[in-house]
């Protein structure tokens, strides 16, 4: 044991930080472990090749070691850990912590095959949890469990963006979808895509397999981007009004401009394809289907604000797509798009909502713990590597080209005038054809139902319904999820709501990243708030105290109260906690994960007492 | 340069630069705080220091908002009153406060309520004594970070702890929950001085609590061999 204990003026004091940091003694190395880690069947011989080309990235290479490693062995053992700290010359206890963050990381043995069963809300609608409970019972294991044998794992999860297909589920790195417990059957491996609408500009390559470069034709938008100078290309973005699409609503030209004048190199474009929000499954199909229109406009980006860096975010949950990736920026290398003056390299997450907040993606690339960073300063100035960098979602890169392309009048033809453009709807829960919907903003809430064949009433006990739901019948839904779990219920007296900005806001609905879920008349919306409870709970990052403790309140609450155990003054706890959380918390997670509860408790205040 | 901003209806003028906390502190005004420290990076955790400044759709932490030229701030609204007696009850309903005073005396002040959240479950975790200087009982650690940061770059480059789990689950732990002496921890006791709740405690006072005369504790807490049978036998 190379333990060495010095001892230290001032012990136990407090002393201003100038003073303490004097005292730092930099003799013992803590990228090593100093005791003897009982040698077991670990062969780290395998892992050395592997981590060589991680070691030039630093601490950044974290994430990806982490999964090279995890590759190799199932799961990560602490001598695999240590060689990764090693390594990358990053402490031994942050490595650790990297690992204990990310939900997709284990450190300790899991099964061969992982099963991940989405339990949440569309999923849960059409029988996750009976999904999951045959699963493990036939398999003579409990949810989250290993088989003794270390064959098998099953896992409840989150939202897995492929809520179009309920019940879903990831049975290691492959979508399971069309599950059909009856008969047996289900289909294994990419997600298909099931893409409708009035319009389709941004998904026009969207539904028959990944599109080649071949097939997708040159950058003709990001040729003609390149013949203007970056302040016209900018000036172009803002004219044409486009507002980012991942759910914060900010105009990207004005995000361009900011990190276009801000001081300092390199500067990086990222690209938020974190994709958690349950509900929301648009960035996969567009990533899966359609690379490369995201990577033209992260290309017309760089050009705009003078980046030679971009990175691609994607989340741990959709593996699938990164050969896609991987293929297309290879496709768009070879043809000079790509390389010396720009180039791209693809992220993994490891389950973690959180990561998909901006700063916490920024802290995730830099191989640390998906912590959101306190704003200002913002990323326009202060970014990724603390450089300036501009961070937009899939889908407003996606609206890049086109707006090149047609030029910002042209675009502006589309939509209404303060919501210009083409916008995605990703539809699911109860309507007849769940997919992604592309119309142009202002169609209403009703239109969109009915292209999605209205409420479904599919499986479900039709006598309770009174009386019985004749088709497209829309007015008889008891409720939409709009925007997400970070979102607000709306009611049938919101039908006729147009779809953008201005009026959602006035109707106080969020558009966040265009989830429409839909619950017909039979559903148990105690069971829909008690999942979203629990998904702010698993996935709160625990940095600030509103959303690290409200969120654990917030789920004890909802699930006495859909147990039918109602405390008295249980309404009153939920909504001190929900003002609380959207007040005070630090970050956007925080800060909306109780707007569907409040909202809730505003339209059917007989939910949260005594039945 | 100075600026002039109004808090609480009284205008007020400081030196540019300075945080809403510090601005308040020089004039007499209390806002609370819980995870600031002076010696440790803000990082604005734990949001008891919210105020509200007008024109700001939500609470700023007074702790690292710089004042500005001609803000509003209400440091008692309604809503920051709220938010503070939220946050205390649960805090109350998370962890063991016993050897918090100052939170105590703050749920006072704010007429929190220890017992507001029934049916909650607490954060609890055995006392860890593995090393001859401090012991952690995490069932009172509320998670300010000091300790973490006073360990890694605040202070002592060290970089024994970090943190386990994430969000409600969170604690401070080692590299695979190793005894700190299989650690790089140098037993500088930086992160005892820091820690605001008694989570983590010189062992010493630990076990004097724990009802050992100093005697016994000098005796098994040497980490040297005993001196001799006269002075390890209880001699009172
Ligand atoms: C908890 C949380 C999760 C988020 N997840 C995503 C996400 O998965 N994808 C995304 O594009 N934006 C997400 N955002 C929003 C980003 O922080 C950021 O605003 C966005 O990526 C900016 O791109 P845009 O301007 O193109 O929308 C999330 C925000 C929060 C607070
Ligand atoms: S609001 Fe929640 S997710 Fe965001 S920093 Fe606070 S604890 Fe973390
Ligand atoms: S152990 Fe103490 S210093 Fe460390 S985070 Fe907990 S309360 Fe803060
Ligand atoms: S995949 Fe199940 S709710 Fe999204
Ligand atoms: S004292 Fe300001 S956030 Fe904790």
């Amino acid at each position: 044991m190379q333990f060495v204990a010095v001892s230290i003026i001032g012990c136990f004091g407090l002393r201003p930080r100038n003073d303490i940091r004097f005292l730092a003694i930099p003799c013992i190395s803590v990228y090593t472990l100093h005791i003897g880690v009982p040698m077991s069947e670990i062969d780290l011989t395998r892992l050395h090749p592997v981590l060589d080309s991680y070691i030039p990235l630093g601490r950044s290479g974290l994430l990806p070691a982490l999964h090279a490693a995890q590759r190799l062995y199932g799961w990560l053992p602490q001598e695999a850990a240590a060689e990764v700290a090693r390594s990358l010359k990053v402490p031994l206890a942050d490595v650790h912590g990297v690992i204990e963050f990310y939900s997709l990381f284990y450190n300790e043995p899991v099964g061969k095959r992982i099963i991940r069963v989405c339990t949440d809300p569309a999923c849960a609608l059409k029988g996750a949890d009976g999904l999951l409970h045959h699963l493990c019972s036939h398999h003579g294991i409990e949810p989250n469990a290993t088989t003794s044998d270390l064959s098998l794992t099953i896992e409840a999860s989150p939202c897995l963006g492929l809520c179009e297909h309920a019940p879903a589920a990831l049975v290691d790195d492959k979508a399971e979808t069309n599950i059909d417990l009856e008969a047996g059957s289900y289909e294994l491996g990419r997600p298909k895509s099931i893409v409708d609408g009035s319009l389709r500009l941004l998904t026009a390559h969207c539904g028959n397999g990944t599109t080649s470069l071949a097939k997708y034709g040159e950058y003709a938008a990001l040729k003609k981007a390149l013949t203007m100078k970056p302040e016209d290309v900018i000036a172009e973005i803002k004219s044409a009004g486009l507002v980012g699409r991942g759910g914060a609503a900010f105009p990207t030209g004005v995000k361009w401009e900011g990190a276009a004048k801000a001081d300092g190199a390199p500067k990086y474009v990222v690209c938020n394809a974190d994709e958690s929000e349950p509900g929301t499954f648009k960035d996969r199909v567009l990533l899966l289907d359609d690379p490369h229109r995201t990577i033209e406009g992260m290309c017309i980006a760089a050009h705009a604000i003078g980046a030679t860096k971009g990175y691609i975010y994607v989340r741990g949950e959709y593996p699938y797509i990164v050969p896609a990736l991987e293929n297309a920026l290879t496709e768009a290398r070879e043809a000079g798009y790509l390389g010396e003056r720009f180039d791209i390299e693809v992220r993994l997450g490891a389950g973690a909502y959180i990561c998909g907040e901006e700063t916490a993606l920024f802290e995730s690339i830099e191989g640390k713990r998906g912590f959101p960073r306190v704003k200002p300063p913002f990323p326009t100035t202060n970014g990724l590597f603390d450089q300036p960098t501009v961070i937009n979602n899939v889908e407003t890169l996606c609206n890049v080209p086109l707006i090149i392309t047609e030029g910002a009048a042209g675009y502006r033809r589309i939509g209404t005038e303060k919501s210009p453009g083409p916008k995605l709807f990703c539809v699911s829960g109860d309507v007849a054809k769940p997919g992604l919907y592309e119309v142009p903003f202002g169609v209403t809430l009703r239109e969109l139902l009915e292209m999605a064949g209205g409420p479904s009433t599919e499986g479900l006990d039709k006598e309770r319904l009174d009386p019985p739901l004749r088709a497209n019948e829309t007015d008889r839904i008891q409720g939409v999820l709009f925007g997400g779990a970070a979102g607000a219920f709306a009611t049938s007296a919101h039908l006729d709501v147009k779809l953008t900005f201005e009026d959602l806001r006035a109707a106080g609905l969020p558009l966040g990243s265009g989830v429409v879920m839909v619950f017909n008349e039979t559903r148990d919306l105690r069971d829909v708030l008690k999942r979203l409870g629990k998904f702010f709970a698993h996935e709160s990052c625990g940095k600030c105290y509103p959303c690290q403790m409200g969120t654990q309140r917030q789920m004890e609450i909802l699930d006495r109260i859909a147990a039918g155990n109602v405390l008295d003054g249980d309404m009153r706890r939920l909504q001190d906690v929900g003002w609380t959380m959207t007040d005070a918390s630090l970050c956007g997670l925080g800060q909306t994960a109780a707007g569907a509860v409040l909202s809730a408790i505003k339209l059917w205040p007989e939910l949260f007492v005594e039945r | 340069m100075t600026i002039t901003f109004s808090m609480d209806g009284k205008e007020i003028s400081v030196e540019q630069g300075l945080t809403l906390l510090d601005a308040a502190r020089e004039n007499g005004t209390d806002i609370p705080t819980i995870c600031f420290h002076e010696a440790t990076t803000s990082n604005a955790l734990c949001r008891i220091c919210v105020v509200e400044v007008e024109g700001m759709r939500l609470l700023q932490p007074a702790c690292i908002v710089q004042a500005a030229e001609g803000m509003k701030v209400q440091t008692r609204s309604e809503r920051v009153v709220r938010a503070r007696k939220t946050i205390l009850e649960m805090l109350a309903s998370t962890l063991d406060l016993s050897d918090a005073p100052e939170i105590l005396t703050l749920m006072d002040q704010y007429g929190a309520k220890a017992d507001r959240f029934p049916e909650a479950e607490r954060r609890e975790s055995a006392v860890k004594d593995d090393n001859p200087m401090y012991i952690r009982d995490y069932s009172k650690c509320l998670l300010c970070w000091r300790c973490v940061q006073v360990c890694a770059d605040d202070a002592q480059y060290t970089f024994a702890i970090n943190f386990e789990g994430r969000g409600y689950e969170t604690q401070i732990g080692t590299f695979f929950d190793h005894a700190i002496p299989e650690t790089t921890c140098v037993l500088c006791g930086q992160c005892v001085g820091v820690c605001p709740t008694g989570a983590l405690k010189p062992k010493r006072e630990y076990l004097l609590e724990q009802g050992l005369s100093p005697q016994e504790i000098s005796v098994m807490n040497t980490g040297r061999k005993r001196r001799s049978k006269v002075t390890g036998q209880k001699s009172e």
